[in-house]
């Protein structure tokens, strides 16, 4: 326990005072990648959520991460071209402002996710995983064949989105606004995962027939936790999309899906700040072995491979120690 | 009117039948002892009140109401509280934890559970699976304790204790009789500690309910042939 606060706190210090050295000696593409870092681990928390608090296999995470990455493109597409998103029954106009995107991307993404997970958690295992997996790809398809906001090509941004009192165009700046991001959402997820609720959902993942009977229900207790899991994924797709100031149908791709999972499985399942670890530890293969070969993907796998197999705790369960066995 | 009833229970695992025609009834404020050999159809009786195994035919009513069609989520909270066998503890959390994610409006809180069960107080900050057994048959009591049931089931709660620790629940047991008049259903082997506690009893064989009645009716010639002691 003591080694994993310190791990937090060393992981977090890392994370913040690596940018702010990049910054110091002008490197703005060294913040850029810290802050991408950042937008990924938080698509993990939100991920591990699900998957490691709820033990729900969700192999379609790339639906709520693509749908935040769409909110940010359409609302600030139409914002930089002065046409309403819509005209009929209401009019609804673009926006440039990151908090307004932020909070229609959590709603639309808890919304979905909530749609997605009353039809798939009816089910379990493979077929859970099939159809989360099998939603992602419809919506991967249907923005491929959605000519208005770019289709296959994507859609660029040329402003970043604004946000008040801070120049979002200057990298340290917009670090700085999802470092704050990344703590809430760490805070948010510290919060409910010891709370009543996060502690009956760890509950019924490893007994349901005993979650029922101290009059718990399971089915909303995922349902709820894929619902928060999908809104933090879905605000890290809008962070994403600002980042780039680009969306293009690849969010929604099931090798996004996979991505997200390779986070929170480096880092370590169900440790709160174990997505946070793989995301740095991805960012950082991608970075040295990507200079190295175009096919450091195949390293990459070597690398998870290993940890799958020898350390399943991952990065986390391997410094702090795995996490107590469940029966 | 009884506070639970069950009338001709007929319950199956697949296409197996496990109980037939099973009858019992226990008044509220009463401890009903359920007996009977291995296998004869006890836990599953349980499982049929509390709703984890759907049953075919017969009624099941608690206070007055049947609880046939419900899930299992919403008898738990209409009152019946279950401590199931093998203790069973959610061994990822703590002990604190364990009963908080029970909790439901009423007078068993924490304190309450601490004052029937002081070693948990010690201990609620340690994982449940570090428990010792006798320890963690204490938590699950009082993790369906604090579902403020009004009937209470115990499913072997004293299975493979050492004899301190048997004495130390079948003390709370009587003490819970005893100061809150809680219904409780107990599934046991011991007659002799059964008898401490038990105003009626009943004996299944071959899933099918072959004696009821008073506990102090309980003759050796109905234990020799039904229980085999």
């Amino acid at each position: 326990m003591r080694k994993e606060f310190f791990l937090n706190a060393a992981l977090l210090g890392v994370l913040l005072a690596f940018p702010l050295w990049a910054w110091s000696v002008d490197e703005p593409y060294l913040i850029t990648l810290a802050t991408r870092a950042i937008v990924f681990a938080i698509a993990g928390i939100g991920l591990n959520f699900a998957l490691g608090f709820g033990g729900l296999v969700s192999l379609g995470h790339a639906a709520f991460f693509g749908l935040g990455g769409y909110v940010m493109g359409v609302l600030a597409f139409h914002a930089q071209t002065y046409t309403p998103v819509m005209g009929w029954p209401l009019v609804i106009n673009g926006t440039k402002s990151m908090p307004t995107i932020w909070l229609i991307a959590i709603a639309l993404s808890a919304l979905l996710a909530v749609g997605i997970g009353a039809l798939s958690l009816r089910t379990s295992g493979v077929y859970f995983i099939m159809i989360t997996l099998a939603f992602a790809q419809m919506l991967y398809y249907f923005t491929i064949s959605w000519p208005t906001y770019g289709g296959e090509d994507g859609l660029s941004i040329y402003v970043r989105n604004g946000f008040p009192g801070l120049n979002t165009m200057d990298p340290i700046q917009f670090f700085a606004i999802c470092y704050a991001i990344l703590l809430i959402v760490l805070a948010f997820v510290f919060a409910a995962s010891r709370s009543p609720f996060g502690l009956a959902l760890g509950a019924s993942r490893q007994n349901e027939e005993r979650i029922q009977a101290v009059g718990q229900v399971p089915f909303r207790l995922y349902l709820t936790a894929f619902a928060i899991s999908g809104a933090i994924t879905g605000l890290a797709g809008a962070l994403f999309a600002d980042l780039n100031r680009f969306i293009s149908p690849t969010m929604f791709s099931w090798q996004t899906s996979g991505e997200i999972m390779i986070f929170v499985i480096l880092g370590g399942v169900g440790r709160v700040f174990g997505p946070v670890a793989g995301a740095v530890l991805f960012i950082l293969l991608e970075h040295t072995l990507g200079g190295l070969s175009e096919f450091w993907h195949i390293y990459l796998g070597a690398i998870l491979l290993g940890v799958v197999l020898f350390a399943r705790g991952g990065l986390y369960g391997m410094v702090a120690g795995r996490e107590v066995a469940h029966d | 009117m009884s506070l639970l009833k069950l009338s001709n229970i007929s319950a199956f695992y697949g296409a197996s039948q496990a109980l037939f025609d099973v009858h019992l009834s226990l008044e509220d404020g009463q401890v009903l002892a359920m007996m009977g050999r291995n296998g004869m159809g006890k836990s599953t009786t349980i499982k049929v009140i509390c709703r984890l195994l759907k049953h075919r035919g017969g009624t099941t009513m608690f206070g007055g109401r049947d609880i046939k069609r419900l899930p299992a989520h919403k008898v738990a909270r209409l009152g019946i509280g279950l401590v199931p066998e093998g203790r069973r503890c959610f061994t990822n959390l703590t002990v604190h934890e364990n009963l908080i994610v029970a909790a439901q409006p009423g007078e068993w809180d924490f304190s309450a559970i601490a004052t029937l069960f002081p070693r948990l107080e010690e201990r609620k900050d340690q994982l449940s699976h570090s428990l010792s057994g006798g320890e963690q048959q204490m938590l699950a009591i009082g993790r369906a304790l604090m579902t403020n049931p009004r009937l209470l089931i115990l499913d072997e709660a004293t299975e493979g204790l050492a004899p301190v620790v048997r004495n130390e629940i079948w003390d709370a047991i009587a003490r819970l009789k005893t100061q809150t008049g809680m219904a409780i259903l107990v599934i046991d082997k011991s007659i002799k500690e059964l008898a401490r506690v038990a105003d009626t009893a009943v004996i299944l064989e071959k899933g099918r309910s072959v004696w009821h009645g008073a506990f102090t009716e309980l003759t050796p010639d109905i234990t020799d042939r039904y229980l085999g002691v």
